[in-house]
């Protein structure tokens, strides 16, 4: 393995990172909250991607400037996530925050099941890929080595400014104060005079659209096929049960870890690559088992 | 729930089946499909009553038909015996991983065996050149008990033996929740600590426990792969594991017989949703999250509160 392709192995794996951080960010988000693992978290990813697309041709068939293609991508997350964040969360979450944690699983299930069945109907199972936005920005030499703006600047940008925007809202911020309240005990910050619905339903629009956004700026470089919601529920899960759930400065960690193991796999040996994260959650999960970063007094399940 | 009511309902249910069957040949692969689903579901409810679910594990459904398909190439040996060796190997291989499992509840249980399955489920996809890759591998109908049958036969006899085999299974799973192992079991849900106290290992238990459910769910994986003749990847995907607790919830977790009744449901909504709409996840999706809010117990916690509620009325359940 030669420095240029180890070089491109580190930006695949740098690139790739950012979008699996994004998703895992906002799934452990709301498990820190509302303290159940929501597995439709995939599904999000997967319509914020489908609906993307969706602009993207829009903007195409409309004639509508090029230039609206990146912003789009944006607009696409934060309406998927808002929309079926705010949906998710009021007719079925807080509706089980006290049932027994199986069943809670179970519904997040039930609602991922449903939610791949509409996607499949409003979608179809075509494979579905606009590469537009990843043309327009062009590519870029480094060391020899040509990579699409897209990924090397854009996505890794958006996640840094996705993770330190998110620490900057729960550390600084009155409202980010009281999600982080609630994190801690639901209970207590309700007799503190903390909404809590109203932060519940915060966190799952914010996490849905963490969630989405990953899935939209997917888009432009994956094609999406029915299934790709399944696969990344586990991808993201792997990258939080890594990280110990509820962390956020160690998802992003995790998915750095992953993401490169996953890339230098591609290159070194590819029969593994699929395998890499799984690998690595559990090679973690048997010598740490609540993950790399948590504490135990941080996890409370 | 009185053991001859329920005797009654079983051997009811176990005739329906039959008779069904026999009057409605096309019926017979769904039916067993239904069986070996529910054979598997009952491992899930052993983990139930620890209260645990798995997201991984279709994988020793997956591991057991693949050995069934391995050795039915290689070696054409009796149905009989391929069933048996599916299940050994399941349990083995879930008494093995079961030595780390027993360290993990709760979310971690679920997610990690999740990973496990995961793990399986891509090696299966990846090396083709062994696994026949994202194709499966396919293999000729073997002997039943040492008859050469045709399919209609065959398929006869692989059903009379999967409803004896979940008859037994079913008081088997029944029986041991009331020996001290399976209280203990329980225990585990209520009050682990309390457990220990009393001197037994909880970790050991739940092994047990654990290789148990591996083994239930080797069965109806060697069943399901010798109705089918074929084994795919897709036999232990992780939506396939989180369908398998879908069934237990939906049937009743707390009674073997609700594996069977849940199984039956699923199946039969599966076949007419998919033959209707051709969306049956939405559909069998909207039913879950009904059934957690009207009926957590399940359809057996329904049956079973008719069946308090009356004692002089007849057994209200048919499938």
């Amino acid at each position: 393995m030669d420095a240029s392709l180890i070089l491109l192995a580190l930006m695949d794996g740098v690139s790739y990172a950012a979008l699996l951080f994004l998703v895992a960010l906002g799934l452990t988000l709301i498990f820190g909250v509302m303290r159940i693992l929501n597995i439709a978290h995939g599904s999000l990813y997967a319509w914020g991607g489908y609906f993307a697309a969706t602009l993207g041709l829009a903007i195409t068939s409309l004639a509508l400037p090029p230039a609206l293609g990146l912003p789009a991508l944006f607009v696409a997350a934060i309406i998927i996530g808002g929309l079926l964040g705010t949906v998710l969360e009021f007719f079925l979450l807080r509706r089980i925050l006290d049932k027994d944690p199986i069943l809670q699983l179970l519904v997040t299930f039930a609602a991922f099941m449903v939610l791949e069945d509409l996607q499949r109907l409003i979608w179809g199972v075509q494979p579905i890929f606009v590469s537009d936005v990843v043309g327009q920005l062009g590519t870029l030499e480094v060391a020899g080595v040509t990579y699409t703006r897209y990924q090397l600047l854009v996505l890794p940008s958006v996640a840094v400014i996705a993770f330190l925007g998110l620490r900057w809202f729960l550390r600084k911020t009155a409202l980010g104060r009281q999600v982080t309240a609630v994190t801690h005990h639901r209970e207590i910050a309700t007799a503190m005079g903390v909404n809590t619905n109203r932060v519940m339903w915060l966190t799952m629009a914010l996490g849905g659209a963490l969630g989405a956004l990953g899935g939209a700026l997917a888009s432009p470089t994956t094609s999406f096929t029915p299934g790709i919601g399944a696969e990344m529920m586990v991808l993201s899960f792997a990258v939080v049960a890594t990280a110990g759930l509820g962390q956020i400065g160690g998802a992003a960690l995790a998915a750095l870890m992953i993401g490169l193991a996953r890339s230098f796999s591609i290159y070194l040996m590819p029969e593994l690559e699929v395998l890499m994260p799984y690998l690595i959650m559990v090679a973690v999960l048997l010598v740490r088992p609540e993950g790399l970063f948590s504490t135990v007094a941080t996890r409370r399940i | 729930m009185p053991s001859m009511r329920l005797a009654v309902v079983v051997a009811v249910l176990v005739a329906a089946v039959l008779g069904v069957t026999l009057w409605v040949p096309w019926l017979k692969t769904p039916v067993l499909i239904a069986l070996a689903d529910g054979l598997a579901v009952t491992g899930v409810i052993v983990l139930i009553r620890a209260g645990q679910v798995s997201f991984g594990h279709a994988m020793y459904a997956c591991l057991a038909g693949y050995g069934v398909a391995f050795i039915g190439r290689a070696l054409h040996l009796d149905a009989l015996l391929l069933i048996a060796l599916g299940t050994v190997a399941a349990a083995l291989a879930g008494a093995v991983i079961g030595m780390f499992m027993v360290r993990y509840r709760g979310i971690f249980f679920g997610m990690l065996n999740l990973a496990f399955s995961m793990v399986l489920f891509s090696v299966l996809g990846k090396f083709g050149a062994v696994t026949g890759g994202t194709d499966g591998l396919r293999f000729d109908r073997p002997s039943f008990a040492g008859v050469h049958l045709e399919r209609e036969g065959f398929e006869i006899a692989l059903l009379a033996l999967a409803l004896g085999l979940a008859v037994i299974a079913g008081w088997a799973v029944q029986y041991y929740f009331r020996t001290v192992d399976g209280q203990a079991l329980a225990a585990i849900k209520t009050n682990e600590t309390r457990l220990e106290y009393l001197g037994i290992s909880a970790k050991r238990v739940f092994w047990r426990a654990y290789t148990l459910s591996a083994g239930l769910c080797g069965l109806g994986g060697s069943i399901f792969a010798l109705t089918q003749g074929l084994v795919t990847p897709e036999m232990g995907y992780w939506v396939r594991s989180g369908e398998v607790v879908f069934i237990a919830v939906l049937g009743g977790s707390a009674h073997a017989i609700g594996a069977f009744i849940g199984a039956f449901v699923f199946s039969f909504v599966k076949l007419y949703a998919a033959a209707l709409l051709t969306a049956w996840q939405l559909v069998l999706g909207l039913v879950l999250i009904v059934m957690v809010f009207v009926a957590p117990t399940g359809i057996f916690g329904l049956i079973e509160k008719r069946l308090r509620a009356k004692p002089a009325a007849g057994h209200g359940g048919t499938p």
